[in-house]
C-alpha cells in the first residue's frame, strides 16, 4: 500500500479545489437547515413522534451528503479522470489498483464526515437538534451507508463513456431519489403511494438506518436497512471489480 | 553492451487491424532508440506492450530482463514512462504531482533538484491546469525520472510542440541519456529520429521496415548528394557533366542542380565552379534524410 497516504491527502486537498463538490458536500446540507428551519421551525409535532422538523431533517440530511458524493461526486471524478487519461498515468506506476481504490473511497468518506460535522454543528447551534443515539453507531451506519451507496457511484462511472455522461446519469439517478428517499424532506410529507416508491431506492436505507439509530433505536430494529446495504454493497462491489476499467 | 528491452515476434490485434504485426528488436543499454513512422503505424501499440500497459495477442517481451505483464510491479519500479495520451487532474499542483508519483516508488529522486534541472522550480504552486504545452511536457519528463528509472519511455515527446520547445526537448533527452539511462522513443518527425536517436526503427502498417544508426541508414539508400546553385550569366563555359562522380546537371533557368556520389563530388563541383570564373550565388548542398529513406522504403511521402 505504498503512497496510499499521500494519494488520499492529494485526492482530498484536489476535493476541496473543486467548488461544486464542495458546496454540494459541505455548504448545502447546513444550507437547507437554515432555510427549511426559517420555513418550519424546530416545535414538536405529532407528524415527527413529538419531535421538530429540524430533529428529523438533520439525521435525513446526512443521506444527502452520501447521495451527492456517491452519485455525483464518485462517477464524475472517476469517469473524468479515465476519460483524460488520469488513470492511466497511475497505471504505468507500480502503485496498486487497490490503493487507488482505497484512497478514493477514503477520501469520499473523510468529506461525508467533514459534512456531517458541519451539519450537526449548524443544526446544534442554531435549533439544538436532539441526538439520543450513540455516536459509534451512527459512524458505523454512515460507513456502511457509504460503502453500499460509492459502490453503486463506481457502477455508475463503469457504465459512463465520459465525465459527460457519468454527470448525467448521476444526476437522473439522484435528484428524484433525493426527495422519494427521504433524504432531502423527512419521508412523513410526502404522500402514501409516493412512499411506496422509497422501497424500491437505495439511499431510502440509508435514511431509515441513520434516522432510526439518530433516534436511539437499537440495531435489531434496522436488520433490514442492514441487510439490502450489504446485499448491495457486495453485489456492487463484485460488479466493480469486474467492470471496472482504467481507460 | 547488454539489452535493456528485448522484444521478439509482437503482434497485437485491434478488431481486423494489426497494430504491430511480428515486430521484433532490442534496445541497447545507453543509447537513445527511437521508433518513427507515420500515426498509426504500430508505435504506441508497441511500446505500450513493452511498458506493460498492453497484452500483445503473441510474442516475447523482456525490459530488463523481467516479463513487464507477469512482473507488473516489479518493472515499473525500475522504468520511466511517459505516456501519449494522459494527464494530471487540473487542479493538483506541480510541485504535488512530483510528491505524489515518488510516493509509488522505493527508489525515488530528490523532487527539488528534479524541478530545478527541468526548469519548473518557480512552478511549483501552479495547477497543472495553467502550464503551458511545454511546461507540461517537461513535467511529464520530471514524472518520468521521479523514481531514478534504468530506462526511460518517452511516446510522442514533443507533438504539439513548437519547434523551439521541441529543440529544448532534445537537450533534456539527450542529457537523461548523459546520466546513464537507456532512452526508448517514438516520434513521427523524421527530423527528430535522425538527430536525436542512436539508432532508429521505422515502422509502417505494424511492421518495422528497417532498423539501424541514422547514418547507415541513409547510406544504405545510395542515393546521390545534391549541389544547387544559381547563375546570373547563363551559365556560358560551365561544363560539369564530364566531373567524376557526376551523374546529372539540371539546368531550370538560373537554377543549376548537381546530382552525383562518391567521396569528393560535392568539393569536386565547387572546385571546378570556383576555376571556371562563371559567376554564382546561393549555393548549397543537399543529403539525403530519413524521409527519403522513408520514401524509397514505402514509396510514400511521409507526412503529419
Amino acid at each position: 500500500m505504498r503512497g496510499l497516504k499521500q494519494l488520499t491527502l492529494v485526492m482530498f486537498r484536489l476535493y476541496l479545489r473543486e467548488p461544486v463538490a464542495t458546496f454540494f458536500t459541505l455548504a448545502f446540507p447546513p444550507m437547507l437547515v437554515l432555510l427549511f428551519g426559517a420555513i418550519y421551525g424546530n416545535d414538536p409535532t405529532p407528524l415527527f413522534g413529538g419531535r421538530g422538523s429540524m430533529d428529523v431533517s438533520v439525521p435525513t440530511y446526512v443521506g444527502l451528503i452520501l447521495g451527492s458524493i456517491a452519485f455525483l461526486g464518485v462517477p464524475i471524478t472517476t469517469a473524468g479522470y479515465r476519460e483524460q487519461g488520469i488513470l492511466r498515468r497511475f497505471r504505468a506506476t507500480p502503485m496498486r489498483p487497490l490503493t487507488y481504490i482505497i484512497a478514493d473511497v477514503l477520501t469520499n468518506l473523510l468529506m461525508t464526515g467533514l459534512g456531517m460535522v458541519l451539519l450537526v454543528l449548524v443544526g446544534w447551534l442554531i435549533y439544538r437538534v436532539r441526538f439520543e443515539g450513540s455516536i459509534l453507531s451512527i459512524g458505523l451506519a454512515t460507513l456502511l451507508g457509504g460503502l453500499a451507496m460509492f459502490a453503486i457511484g463506481y457502477l455508475i462511472a463503469c457504465a459512463a463513456p465520459g465525465a459527460r455522461m457519468a454527470q448525467v446519469i448521476g444526476m437522473v439517478i439522484f435528484y428524484p431519489m433525493m426527495f422519494l428517499s427521504g433524504a432531502g424532506m423527512p419521508i412523513e410529507l410526502l404522500p402514501e403511494t409516493l412512499r411506496r416508491v422509497s422501497n424500491f431506492l437505495p439511499l431510502t436505507y440509508v435514511v431509515r438506518l441513520v434516522r432510526g439509530l439518530w433516534f436511539g433505536d437499537p440495531w435489531s430494529e434496522h436488520w433490514l436497512e442492514v441487510a439490502v446495504l450489504g446485499g448491495i454493497l457486495a453485489v456492487c462491489a463484485l460488479l466493480d471489480a469486474r467492470l471496472f476499467r482504467w481507460e | 553492451m547488454a539489452n535493456v528491452v528485448e522484444v521478439e515476434s509482437l503482434s497485437k490485434s485491434y478488431g481486423s487491424v494489426r497494430a504491430a504485426d511480428g515486430v521484433s528488436f532490442v534496445v541497447s543499454e545507453g543509447e537513445i532508440f527511437g521508433m518513427v513512422g507515420p500515426n498509426g503505424a504500430g508505435k504506441t501499440t508497441t511500446i505500450e506492450c513493452v511498458e506493460g500497459l498492453r497484452r500483445p495477442d503473441t510474442g516475447r517481451v523482456r525490459v530488463l530482463g523481467q516479463d513487464p505483464l507477469a512482473e507488473r510491479q516489479a518493472v515499473a519500479e525500475r522504468i520511466g514512462v511517459q505516456l501519449q495520451a494522459s494527464n494530471l487532474p487540473g487542479r493538483i499542483r506541480v510541485g504535488e504531482a512530483l510528491e505524489l508519483m515518488a510516493s509509488f516508488y522505493m527508489r525515488r529522486a530528490d523532487t527539488g533538484s528534479l524541478l530545478e534541472r527541468l526548469g519548473l522550480e518557480e512552478k511549483r504552486k501552479a495547477p497543472v491546469a495553467k502550464l503551458s504545452g511545454g511546461q507540461k511536457q517537461r513535467l511529464f519528463i520530471a514524472l518520468a525520472l521521479v523514481n531514478q528509472p534504468e530506462v526511460v519511455f518517452f511516446d510522442e515527446l514533443t507533438t504539439g510542440l513548437d519547434p523551439q520547445a521541441r529543440r529544448s526537448m532534445w537537450d533534456l533527452v539527450r542529457e537523461v541519456r548523459d546520466q546513464g539511462r537507456t532512452v526508448f522513443l517514438t516520434t513521427h518527425f523524421m527530423e527528430e529520429a535522425e538527430r536525436l536517436c542512436d539508432r532508429v526503427a521505422i515502422m509502417d502498417h505494424g511492421k518495422i521496415v528497417a532498423l539501424d544508426t541514422p547514418e547507415a541508414l541513409i547510406h544504405s539508400l545510395d542515393v546521390g548528394h545534391r549541389v544547387v546553385f544559381t547563375v546570373t550569366d547563363g551559365g556560358q563555359g560551365l561544363s560539369l557533366e564530364s566531373l567524376p562522380g557526376v551523374e546529372r546537371v539540371e539546368m531550370s533557368g538560373e537554377r543549376v542542380t548537381v546530382t552525383g556520389r562518391g567521396e569528393g563530388f560535392i568539393s569536386t563541383v565547387i572546385g571546378a565552379l570556383e576555376k571556371s570564373r562563371v559567376p554564382f550565388r546561393d549555393l548549397r548542398t543537399e543529403q539525403p534524410t530519413l524521409e527519403d529513406v522513408f520514401l524509397t522504403l514505402t514509396g510514400r511521402e511521409m507526412r503529419e
